[in-house]
């Protein structure tokens, strides 16, 4: 056994699972306030990190100010999009609607293909050292960053959903639409809102993840991965989406050292997350912490 | 009703609160609900409306408050007034902004939010810095939903109810619907939630339209009260006129002075059907 690549392996699993578990929250603020199973969910990233790669290396700007530029025009990108395809959705079939936003992601996916070809771009250098040690392990600053932010970025959203006037009325909104409109709540406004959220903070992990491993199509694999972590988690569980990342993240580097060590096969770590998927859903379908209806005592 | 709304505006048209003319409701664009509606409350006033299940009182009110609108259905005829301002074509969320507030049958807190999130989702078209003392203030009408932390959800019906009312408080209306409130609570509650809407009035000055089913409270906290049969109203009157009458005793409040016979019963609802 090689417990220095083990320990190691874990480290990067708890890494990437926070990273994880900012995308399946993002994915579940869209399901629990608008109902929507969003596919797409993985171009987010994809179009964040490649709009921000865009401005820093053919306008030069320096990476804060491409960062903040980047959020602005996803957040207006995630307001577009629900008002011009999803809101005319609402009320149609759940099955068309996760077509619609399966369309979207073909779309988004070619549009970016398209604009910026296939081959994954390095992000300019934003910190000056390659690796750090800690403990005797080997990080990357760029890792340590995007566990801060992916942290950050939890305990934002924690704040915004206990404290925030918006947050509690997106709670109103998800628990139930009629209530939240009786509030003078406009759940139109609302939907709008998680979108816009949900693209920033995409966005937000797809040039985390992108300044890591440079910015490719293969980013909107997310989308995918996303879908196990929240499964695990329960569909409309934000606390949920984040364990459930974390544990997928873990997961995967888990198998690959398994597979490293004795099996050999080579892929394991792609394919783990979705046994697991296929397993949660046969012995816990809601997840760990999806929704159980309050009795009243 | 016709007659008696214009006399009314000629004498005090800026004491109407709210004005609701004639109007008919219709559910998924066929089902006609409302048959011509027209009542009348005053500003300050405690008016009830009441009437048997289906007789389409809460229909009324989502009429009024806009919320209709999220069921798919519609006010196909007539107008509705707040201060003298119509209303009906308001989205219901703009009708909150506007001071008018529906506290909807079957209380409808939200379960998974603490009492005091509900109060802060309550006040949420407000955007001043007497949120906080509002709270307190709702506190002190229900001190008892002030030692409750936990979720809404494991609230007792009554404090759901307590709660609802509370949540409305802190919209800050002038006019609020209340749909039931003593649905599901025992007596005793019942006594003390009406007691309490009473005082709001008195005390707040929020006029208030109160649709129930248990007539003898209602008029017994009521100034004015309308019934509803079938989609129209039937008889309106002070709280002490509809209290005392005959029609009434028998059909709402119970046990009147000797049982009519049932011929008479026949023919009275006829009557008052095809009127």
């Amino acid at each position: 056994m090689n417990v220095e690549l083990l320990l190691q392996l874990v480290v990067n699993g708890l890494i990437l699972g926070t990273l994880y578990g900012v995308v399946a929250m993002c994915f579940t603020l869209i399901y629990k306030a608008s109902q929507v199973v969003n596919f797409a969910q993985g171009e987010f990233l994809l179009i964040g990190a490649w709009v921000c790669w865009w401005l820093l290396t053919e306008f030069q700007l320096p990476f804060y100010a491409g960062f903040l530029l980047t959020l602005v025009f996803m957040m207006v990108f995630g307001i577009v999009l629900q008002v011009l395809v999803l809101r005319p959705m609402i009320g149609e079939p759940v099955i068309s609607v996760i077509m619609v936003t399966i369309g979207l992601s073909i779309f988004f996916q070619a549009i970016m293909k398209w604009l910026f070809g296939v081959f994954t771009q390095p992000f300019p250098p934003i910190f000056p050292i390659r690796s750090v040690d800690i403990f005797g392990l080997n990080v990357q600053p760029a890792y340590l960053m995007s566990m801060v932010i992916s942290l950050l970025i939890m305990a934002g959203f924690a704040w915004f959903f206990k404290y925030s006037r918006l947050g509690l009325a997106m709670r109103a909104t998800a628990f139930n639409q009629q209530v939240a409109q009786s509030l003078g709540i406009s759940v139109k406004q609302m939907f709008a809102v998680s979108w816009a959220i949900s693209a920033m903070v995409s966005a937000l992990a797809g040039v985390v993840f992108g300044i890591v491993n440079g910015v490719s199509p293969a980013l909107s694999f997310f989308g995918i991965k996303v879908f196990p972590a929240v499964i695990l988690g329960g569909l409309d569980s934000i606390v949920g989406a984040v364990v459930g990342g974390l544990i997928i993240g873990v997961l995967e580097n888990l198998a690959e050292y398994v597979d490293g060590q004795w099996l050999n096969l080579g892929n394991l770590y792609a394919i783990a997350p979705f046994y697991a998927l296929v397993l949660i859903l046969m012995i816990k379908p809601y997840g760990l912490f999806g929704t159980e209806k309050i009795e009243r005592l | 009703m016709a007659q008696t709304a214009v006399a009314g505006e000629t004498e005090a048209a800026t004491q109407v609160a709210l004005a609701v003319n004639n109007i008919e409701v219709v559910y998924d664009e066929v089902i006609l609900v409302l048959r011509g509606v027209s009542l009348e409350v005053g500003k300050g006033a405690l008016v009830t409306l009441l009437g048997a299940n289906g007789a389409g009182k809460s229909t009324a009110l989502k009429a009024i408050s806009g919320l209709l609108k999220t069921e798919d259905g519609e006010v196909t005829r007539g107008t509705i007034a707040l201060n003298g301002e119509r209303i009906d074509h308001l989205a219901p969320e703009t009708i909150v902004r506007r001071g008018l507030f529906q506290v909807m049958e079957g209380r409808r807190i939200v379960e998974d939010m603490t009492p005091i999130e509900n109060l802060r989702l309550g006040a949420y078209t407000r955007r001043d810095s007497e949120i906080g003392a509002d709270i307190e203030m709702v506190f002190s009408y229900f001190p008892r939903l002030k030692e409750r932390t936990g979720l809404a959800g494991y609230l007792s019906g009554g404090e759901q109810q307590m709660l609802a009312i509370g949540r409305a408080l802190m919209a800050r209306p002038q006019l609020m619907l209340l749909d039931e409130p003593s649905m599901g609570l025992s007596p005793l509650l019942v006594n003390e939630v009406f007691a309490i809407i009473r005082q709001l009035n008195r005390d707040l000055g929020i006029t208030m339209l109160l649709v129930e089913q248990n007539a003898r409270m209602a008029l017994r906290c009521a100034d004015y009260g309308y019934i509803m049969e079938s989609g129209k109203i039937v008889l309106d009157g002070s709280a002490a006129e509809l209290s005392n009458n005959e029609d009434v005793k028998e059909f709402y409040l119970g046990g009147g002075e000797q049982r009519k016979s049932f011929k008479n019963l026949k023919s009275y609802k006829r009557r008052k059907r095809w009127l």
